[in-house]
């Protein structure tokens, strides 16, 4: 049955029903209805909520949690995941599963409260210190960003790593039908988790590591695993077909404006089509490897002045031109707006 | 088939709402749908917007900026922002009560609902949103009384002596 809901509390009941049994948070708009939603649901579904005194003090509650084996959740916006990326990066050292929704306004600084995807290098490229990744997520809609959430958990757990579900303040605010799928929740070893034991060894959870051989081994070690999400979990969406001399690139709410932008240039006599990242990290560089060779420009769309743009110049490797649009500042694009920069790109003006 | 609506009026007159019920009836029929507010730093007297779209096919973006087909709107400042932005031959709902002015366009339909009038006289204000689905059920053929009813039914179901208020206010705006 579908019910209309809000992406924000869509994404907190996915992840009750997926198991997550504690939330730790700190208010900030546009994600509060999360932590709201949490606070009045958590308890009931035998789970614990802690609105933290701070960003730092909910991810490091956080830690705590996910040493435990226990599925784990925060959430937070641009300026409160900035604070939280400490934690992050040591959540990666100690290869521990959580999910971190990030709900992105503008910015930079405290700046406004409207959409943005001003974060990308934030989610992608991370602000805590030394060599990790996570997984990111960013889906387009409230059923998609429901499945991702549940599908974070899994990931999370199966590859020992925190993963974020990114979206932007219209997704967390924006209301659409939703249907609860019944989540996977498979068994993966739990013989590294802290807390009472009965007979095993001794676990000790620390991302502080002094003798360089084995701190070397332990990254070499992580990044094979990365190789592996790379390999396995890597996420995107494209319809770009034969005969397309455009292919518009766009992910989460952005794409949804884009597909309209696309309808309007084929009414136009301009065939485009979208590549749509849907994985951030580990970035989809196999959706630039075979476009048809009709395609005469790549057209990247975001609500920043720029950064998505440098992973797919990247995936391109120069073969062809790769223009960017964007806006800022809460500002978002119309439809119209995307499909007149594509006319005057291929126009040549 | 593409309905873009827009809901407007000042904070605390219950235009978000009004548009999560209209958004509920459509997807109750099985249509795709999507609601979005406006969510700026805004406050109780303040203004309040909110777009829905409703389409038999999936919907690209949420925003509803221009082409409205659909413009409901509570107050006069609603009326200046979005009556621009209405297609020609669009439908413009009203509160009369507060909008008394004629309509400054000869290219849209309109009909007008004395929506705060009709709620103060029932002693409550409150439902001077529900009062405005009357002219919707007058004007448009998007959903009938009785999907209204379902809808408001199960969205009452705890406390029904508020769907008896309710649907005495749309019938009051007939």
């Amino acid at each position: 049955m579908k019910v209309l809901m809000k992406g924000n509390e869509a994404v907190s009941e996915a992840a009750i029903r997926a198991g997550c049994k504690a939330f730790f948070g700190y208010p900030i708009t546009p994600q509060n209805e999360i932590p709201e939603y949490m606070s009045q649901k958590m308890e009931a579904s035998g789970g614990c909520f802690v609105q933290a005194e701070s960003e730092v003090a909910a991810i490091n509650m956080i830690y705590g949690a996910a040493t435990t084996g226990t599925r784990v959740m925060t959430s937070s916006s641009s300026p409160g995941i900035a604070l939280k990326q400490e934690g992050i990066s040591f959540m990666c050292a100690a290869d521990l599963p959580c999910l971190i929704v990030s709900v992105s306004r503008s910015g930079p600084g405290l700046a406004g409260i409207l959409p943005s995807q001003g974060d990308y290098f934030q989610a992608t490229r991370g602000g805590g210190n030394g060599d990790y990744f996570i997984p990111v997520y960013a889906p387009n809609g409230v059923q998609e960003a429901t499945d991702f959430v549940q599908k974070a958990f899994d990931v999370a757990e199966k590859y020992r790593t925190p993963v974020m579900v990114l979206v932007d303040g219209m997704l967390g605010q924006m209301m659409e039908p939703v249907e609860f799928k019944k989540p996977v929740i498979n068994e993966y070893d739990k013989s590294w988790v802290v807390g009472a034991r009965s007979g095993r060894e001794r676990n000790v959870i620390n991302s502080l590591n002094l003798l360089p051989e084995s701190l070397e081994q332990t990254n070499i070690t992580r990044f094979r695993k990365y190789d592996e999400i790379i390999a396995n979990e890597t996420l995107f969406e494209s319809t770009v077909a034969d005969g397309d001399e455009v292919a518009v690139v766009a992910y989460g709410t952005p794409a949804r404006i884009a597909v309209n932008s696309i309808e309007e240039l084929r009414a136009d006599g301009i065939k485009a089509g979208l590549i749509r990242p849907i994985t951030l990290w580990p970035f989809p560089e196999a959706a630039f490897a075979k476009l048809p060779a009709s395609v005469k420009h790549i057209v990247v769309v975001e609500l920043s002045q720029g950064q998505m743009v440098q992973d797919v110049k990247l995936a391109v490797g120069g073969r062809l031109p790769v223009h960017f649009y964007g806006r800022c500042g809460g500002m978002v694009f119309e439809s119209s707006e995307i499909a007149g920069q594509v006319k005057k790109i291929v126009r040549g003006e | 088939m593409t309905t873009r609506m827009v809901f407007s009026g000042f904070g605390g007159q219950g235009v978000l709402t009004l548009g999560q019920i209209i958004a509920t009836i459509a997807m109750n029929q099985g249509k795709e749908v999507t609601w979005m507010p406006s969510y700026g730093p805004e406050m109780r007297g303040g203004t309040a917007n909110c777009a829905v779209i409703v389409s038999d096919g999936p919907i690209g973006s949420p925003q509803v900026l221009v082409d409205i087909d659909v413009l409901c709107a509570l107050n006069k400042p609603s009326i200046d922002k979005f009556l621009p932005k209405v297609r020609p031959g669009g439908m413009v709902l009203y509160n009369s009560s507060l909008i008394t002015d004629a309509l400054p366009r000869s290219d849209v339909d309109s009909v007008a609902v004395d929506a705060t009038n009709i709620a103060s006289a029932m002693g409550n204000l409150r439902v001077q949103n529900m009062v405005m689905i009357a002219g919707f059920l007058k004007a448009t053929d998007l959903f009938s009384i009785n999907e209204v009813k379902a809808t408001l039914q199960d969205k009452f179901a705890s406390n029904p002596s508020l769907l008896d208020i309710n649907l005495a206010a749309i019938q009051q705006g007939m």
